[in-house]
């Protein structure tokens, strides 16, 4: 899984890292400077936080059994619920559906408190050659 | 003749309704004084904007307040009354997909995302702290390798809370685009600071 994660320059310009979590793996998102959003919060930019629940997704959909392709985005929609601080961020991804085609995915972010999520994401992505 | 029958059919169906849409449909709302004046405070150039002396050709400083856009090496092309263009230049650093050099889908999300938080402030008459509610990126297809990456959101409907806006992204042409977006966002979200207000706070010092 790291290896993916490393495989992927976008993931390693953001500096994810994997840990093993208590239900499978979880996806870690150390605070930078250079990920701020609004710097007078200072709060992580929206967007790299999309782009976070957006890989654990589809890290989670290539930790399933029979996808070896990375599967593409068809859309990916993003609630933020609360500022995300200057803290470490983790995130972890259910898949709702697996079809033979198209995957649900979803994915929640929280950073000192699991019970208290900065946000959340629902994916579906096209999986190819399966 | 054939179209006779066809059209005196039409108006039996027409007039034998219980009313008329033209009647006390749409007419009869915009005749409402209240609802005149509305319409009036929307058009566009009866409206004041807080950003307006920036209006125009994007100008470098216009990212320099967004850690994360400064180091993307985001540029603001256009601004003008609740619209934004930007640009990211293409960089291997932004690839998701390392076999077909594809941009990660979150990257376009984060430039979206920065596009459509100008085009909110470009909507204000008073500038306010901006936060995202929500986001939803559609993918529709993959964005070329190699090119550089365009984003233009719209404010189309701003609420004394909410900010409802639309967004497109294209590498080529603007009539091609790779990704469609909606969003919401909250106006006067929190304490830190409106959009642009230390770029406003910077360009009267300079004066």
């Amino acid at each position: 899984m790291s290896r993916l994660v490393d495989a992927i320059p976008y993931a390693r310009l953001l500096g994810v890292e994997i840990e093993p979590g208590e239900e499978g793996f979880e996806c870690l998102l150390r605070f930078r400077d250079d990920i701020v959003g609004n710097a007078r919060l200072p709060a992580i930019h929206g967007g790299v936080l999309g782009a976070f629940l957006e890989l654990t997704a589809i890290l989670r959909l290539m930790d399933a059994d029979g996808i070896q392709d990375v599967p593409k985005p068809i859309n990916f929609s993003i609630d933020y619920l609360r500022s995300a601080g200057p803290r470490t961020t983790r995130a972890r991804a259910d898949i709702f559906k697996l079809g033979r085609r198209i995957a649900h995915v979803h994915v929640v972010a929280w950073q000192e408190q699991r019970d208290r999520p900065v946000a959340a994401g629902n994916g579906k992505f096209l999986l190819a050659g399966r | 003749m054939p179209e006779a029958p066809a059209g005196r059919g039409a108006r039996t169906l027409s007039s034998g309704a219980p009313f008329s849409q033209s009647d006390l449909g749409v007419a009869a709302l915009t005749r409402s004084p209240a609802d005149s004046k509305l319409l009036e405070s929307r058009m566009p150039e009866e409206r004041r904007y807080a950003l307006q002396p920036f209006f125009g050709p994007g100008r470098a400083d216009m990212t320099q307040y967004t850690p994360h856009a400064r180091r993307l090496r985001m540029r603001v092309v256009e601004t003008g009354p609740g619209m934004a263009v930007l640009t990211l230049p293409y960089h291997d650093e932004l690839i998701g997909d390392p076999v077909r050099r594809v941009v990660f889908g979150g990257v376009i999300t984060t430039l979206i995302d920065q596009a459509s938080g100008l085009a909110v402030a470009c909507a204000m008459e008073e500038l306010a702290a901006v936060a995202t509610i929500d986001l939803r990126v559609d993918y529709l297809r993959a964005a070329e390798p190699g090119c550089d990456l365009f984003a233009r959101s719209e404010c189309y409907k701003l609420t004394r809370n909410v900010a409802f806006v639309r967004a497109t992204a294209w590498e080529r042409s603007p009539d091609d685009p790779f990704a469609g977006c909606l969003g919401t966002f909250m106006v006067g979200a929190n304490q830190g600071g409106a959009p642009f207000g230390r770029l406003i706070a910077d360009e009267a010092a300079k004066s």
